[in-house]
């Protein structure tokens, strides 16, 4: 059969589709924001204003790739990329659909902690190698950030875990026949929502790039294509992290049959890529201390016990009956 | 503890939730080259000059437009009529320069020069932002459509001798010791 996991249509398709979706949030975003803040945003190219991306494209392409001679070349030239590979790799392990994935792999939530953290590197790498004070800035906001959210990130989607009993997403996905994982891991959902908020950079903790503050923070001195990189790699990270959430607490694929599996998915991806864009039309952003103190004081003490009640409930159901 | 909730999730999702239903207000955007926007009367636009409701010019070139212009976009030559008239020999306005403070409409005593709420003046040459006296002068007064200068000022022009202006008193002989 042609679709199964690993099938190399079925990884093209999965490609395909992520990074058009992405590109296509340029334009989601834009119109999204427009709605909330009671204007238009973009209309007129296209129906609807649809081939803006199109545009930006054309325009990001053209533009002159610019390289600082201040700047150091090699870590300036790699870290673009680093994001966006580190968040593709993370889609491997992402169970869309029955039969729709790349890898079945037994360690995939792990996996995309790992790729997440390296996400980090990416961020960091840009800023000091720009050799810029705003990137500097932004970089080292990005550590902050990465230092005090990194850890409840984790221990959030261990509750889900020890809920399945197995690291494999698509068998956290079929565990969820029953129930989904938002309501006996609702405080769980919430941890993990406001750290894939920082983890992906996004408004209110896009701390890192904080345009108001510091120019564009670690991508200061990006252009062309590289700064498209950075810019897509944000997107994704919103796409990954939307359907992490869908896969880890709103049962991935599953839902009433009048409609394919895939497109309850893709549904509530967009529900959450829509949650996304709300946030940022809505949270003001709080300082870089201010998330720290949140997140150590507040969040890694409410994910422990989070993890622990949900430790002793697994372990009092098999004890008991 | 019931404080922290409520600062940090409470007031989070209320204000999501407003943020939220601004979808379905009115946007505020207007859609400029297909819907024309609603200008003000008193909007500081494009520069015109006027003529009094006689029909002749207002302007009296006085120089003060120019003087008060804080980008120095106005020219001007005065020049005289053999009514005794002052009028501009050529009355050039930059619009490539204009900032339209209205300080001109402000300086002007004979409220010859007024700005318009028209803005639509994009042109593809730039000498072509340049409007002389002919493109300024419009055939009607303007926002002041009885005040006509030479009738209440004391100077004397063709038709019109000393002391024969609105409110204005016949000249003192002053030689002359009869009450």
């Amino acid at each position: 059969m042609v679709w199964e996991v690993g099938s190399p249509l079925s990884i093209g398709a999965i490609l395909f589709t992520v990074i058009i979706v992405a590109a296509m949030l340029i334009w989601v975003e834009r119109r999204l924001l427009g709605l909330w803040q009671e204007r238009l945003g973009p209309n007129r190219v296209g129906p609807f204003g649809l081939l803006q991306v199109v545009a930006d494209m054309i325009k990001i392409f053209a533009k002159e790739d610019w390289v600082p001679p201040f700047a150091d070349k090699f870590s300036f030239i790699l870290a673009p990329p680093i994001i966006m590979i580190v968040i593709l790799m993370s889609f491997t392990v992402i169970p869309f659909a029955p039969g729709v994935g790349v890898i079945d792999s037994d360690i995939g939530v792990l996996f995309v902690l790992a790729m997440a953290s390296l996400g980090a590197y990416s961020v960091m790498l840009g800023g000091l190698a720009s050799n810029n004070k705003y990137a500097l800035l932004g970089s080292l906001r990005a550590a902050a950030q990465m230092v005090s959210y990194e850890v409840f990130m984790g221990i959030s989607l261990l509750g889900v875990v020890a809920l399945t009993g197995s690291f494999n997403l698509r068998e956290i996905v079929i565990a969820q026949t029953d129930g989904w994982y938002i309501i006996p891991q609702f405080i769980g959902f919430l941890i993990f929502m406001i750290a894939g908020i920082a983890e992906s950079h996004r408004l209110p903790f896009d701390i890192p790039e904080a345009e108001q503050e510091i120019v564009a923070g670690y991508h200061t001195e990006y252009s062309g294509m590289k700064f498209g990189m950075f810019f897509v790699g944000e997107y994704l990270g919103v796409v990954l992290i939307s359907s992490l959430l869908v896969v880890l607490f709103f049962g991935g694929w599953l839902g009433p049959a009048f409609l394919p599996p895939i497109v309850w998915f893709m549904l509530k991806t967009a529900f959450f890529i829509a949650f996304f864009i709300l946030l940022r039309a809505a949270i003001p952003r709080p300082r870089y201390d201010q998330l720290m103190t949140y997140g150590w004081l507040f969040l890694l003490p409410l994910s422990l016990l989070n993890l622990m009640i949900t430790g002793a409930f697994v372990l009092w159901q098999e004890g008991g009956m | 503890m019931i404080r922290l909730i409520k600062d940090t999730l409470i007031s989070q999702v209320v204000t999501l939730w407003r943020v939220f239903m601004h979808a379905f207000a009115k946007t505020d955007t207007v859609e400029y080259p297909d819907v024309q926007p609603q200008m003000f009367s008193r909007w500081r636009g494009r520069i015109i000059l006027s003529r009094d409701p006689d029909g002749e010019e207002r302007c009296v070139a006085c120089n003060l437009c120019a003087v008060a212009c804080p980008v120095d976009c106005i020219a001007l030559q005065k020049a005289e009529d053999d009514e005794g008239r002052w009028y501009p020999e050529f009355f050039r306005i930059n619009f490539s320069r204009c900032i339209m403070c209205g300080f001109c409409e402000e300086a002007c005593p004979t409220n010859a020069i007024q700005l318009t709420p028209d803005f639509e003046m994009a042109e593809y040459v730039r000498q072509d932002m340049v409007w002389e006296k002919e493109d300024l002068l419009i055939n009607g007064t303007g926002k002041y459509h009885d005040y006509n200068f030479y009738r209440v000022a004391g100077k004397k022009i063709g038709g019109k001798d000393k002391g024969e202006a609105r409110n204005e008193a016949p000249p003192v002989d002053v030689r002359s010791l009869l009450p």
